[in-house]
């Protein structure tokens, strides 16, 4: 237990805001401001693509083949691929572009995911009642379709997240930062403050998405999905839709 | 080209690291996962603390999981430290493809069974497992993809593998370098991914073909808004 106490005091160290080395305050706002930044262009460029998919039914393949691929794609790889071909002058645009491309699918995914859940017949019964295919759109897709699009933004967040800490690497700050010069130091309370930090970053982050994700279920479907009988021993098979239980 | 043909030596050799660094937490993840998932899909109250534990699990950066596990007395700059976190990620994955496995079997198919008299034992090997095999494949299909390309973080801390080609091509500033590394990570997880549905289907010819892409989707859609 020593180890986490020597961890809490790297963080609390008065040197942590004060100290030659880059303020904790300062790293962590870098990993925010590079994080948001990149899931916002991404969301800018997949958001209205994923709902696009969705709406018309064309280019769903694209889609998962996007989000399968790019999990093979490795993150460290990418970056530094990125940073030595733009040059190392413009090494920040080059990680925030490495950092978007990564965010995109997931981004994507969550926003045809959405749309592709939701039950035709509530389709139908817009149309039916004489919505246009634009009031169909925002006022029955977009809505139904949030929640998923939340938890896309959600996995997109964390991985930006988790590939800040690694873009310490290129000299980009950020928490990864302490991570990486501890290691080179040899000291491992450093490392492991660092890493706690981080740690608690992300639980924070993906505390507060998973709050967005309840709040914006519709009122009307709220406790609908979650009230799916289950009994422990034979359990009725799920309606077979495309997403299944992705919430 | 020249850099590539005058280090094929190397680049196979980080290749074969890196597929004994991967392999092993793919198997680890899977042979973990089986019995946490079905004791989540069995025991409703415990269904979801466990998925949401396996949740936040899942969402601890890579270096974060490095530094706790060094905490708690696993050799930090090590390969044991790299293998033990991508098993971690790797549970994470294929713990909610087991639950979800088991959901989609018909329960008819379960009381038949046993009806003409199978233990729960037996029963679960032979009915239940096979049954669910196309969601377990389809999730140990996106954990090995995953796992692959994740590895490659363990060069961060000082682990060799393609990962390796990464941080040194970089430091030498040889673009070639960093884009072959890449291309070899791309191209093992695809080779893995392959191997996997052709062991799909060997070990289940009844399925007809188009339910294998099917389960992916799903997987790769519930994965990507998880």
């Amino acid at each position: 237990m020593n180890l986490f106490l020597d961890a809490f005091a790297w963080i609390f160290s008065p040197d942590r805001l004060t100290g030659s080395s880059v303020p904790l305050p300062l790293a962590i706002w870098q990993h925010l401001a590079f994080t948001f930044g990149s899931v916002a262009i991404a969301a800018l460029i997949a958001i209205p693509l994923g709902w696009l998919i969705g709406h018309t039914g064309r280019g769903r393949e694209i889609a998962v083949a996007l989000s399968g691929a790019a999990r093979a794609l490795p993150s460290l790889g990418l970056l530094l691929l990125l940073v030595l071909v733009i040059g190392v002058v413009h090494k920040t645009e080059a990680a925030v572009i490495s950092f978007v491309l990564l965010a995109i699918p997931s981004i994507l995914a969550g926003a045809y995911a959405g749309f592709e859940a939701i039950d035709r017949a509530v389709i139908d019964a817009g149309r039916a009642v004489g919505m246009t295919p634009w009031q169909v759109l925002w006022k029955i897709e977009v809505p139904l379709g949030l929640p998923l699009l939340i938890g896309g933004l959600r996995s997109a967040t964390l991985q930006v997240v988790a590939t800040v800490t690694i873009a310490a690497y290129a000299g980009l700050g950020g928490l990864g930062f302490y991570f990486l010069q501890g290691i080179q130091l040899n000291r491992f309370d450093q490392v492991l403050g660092a890493s706690l930090v981080v740690v608690a970053l992300a639980l924070f982050l993906d505390g507060l998405f998973a709050l967005l994700q309840r709040l914006v279920v519709p009122r009307g479907v709220t406790g609908r999905a979650r009230a799916e009988g289950r009994t422990p021993y034979l359990r009725p098979q799920k309606t077979a839709d495309a997403t299944g239980s992705t919430a | 080209m020249t850099w590539v043909l005058d280090n094929l030596d190397l680049i196979w050799e980080l290749t074969l690291e890196h597929l004994r660094q991967s392999i092993i937490p793919i198997v680890l993840s899977f042979v973990i996962a089986l019995p946490i998932g079905w004791a989540a899909w069995r025991y409703t109250p415990f269904r979801g603390a466990a998925l949401t534990t396996i949740g936040l699990l899942y969402t601890i950066p890579s270096l974060g999981l490095f530094g706790l596990l060094g905490a708690f007395g696993i050799p930090f700059l090590s390969e044991i430290n790299l293998i033990i976190a991508l098993t971690v990620y790797g549970v994470a994955i294929m713990t909610r493809s087991v639950a979800d496995g088991l959901d989609s079997i018909d329960p008819a198919v379960r009381a038949s069974a046993v009806a003409v008299g199978y233990g729960p034992w037996r029963r679960f090997w032979a009915v239940d497992f096979p049954l669910s095999g196309p969601v377990l494949l389809a999730g140990l299909r996106v954990t090995a993809t995953s796992t692959i390309s994740l590895a490659t973080v363990g060069i961060l801390i000082g682990v060799q593998n393609l990962g390796y080609l990464f941080t040194n091509g970089y430091q030498r500033r040889i673009v070639e370098e960093v884009l072959s590394g890449v291309v070899a990570v791309v191209v093992i997880a695809l080779v893995i991914d392959l191997a996997l549905v052709l062991l799909g289907r060997a070990l289940m010819p009844w399925l007809p073909r188009r339910r294998e892409s099917r389960a992916v989707t799903r997987r790769v859609l519930a994965e990507a808004t998880a």
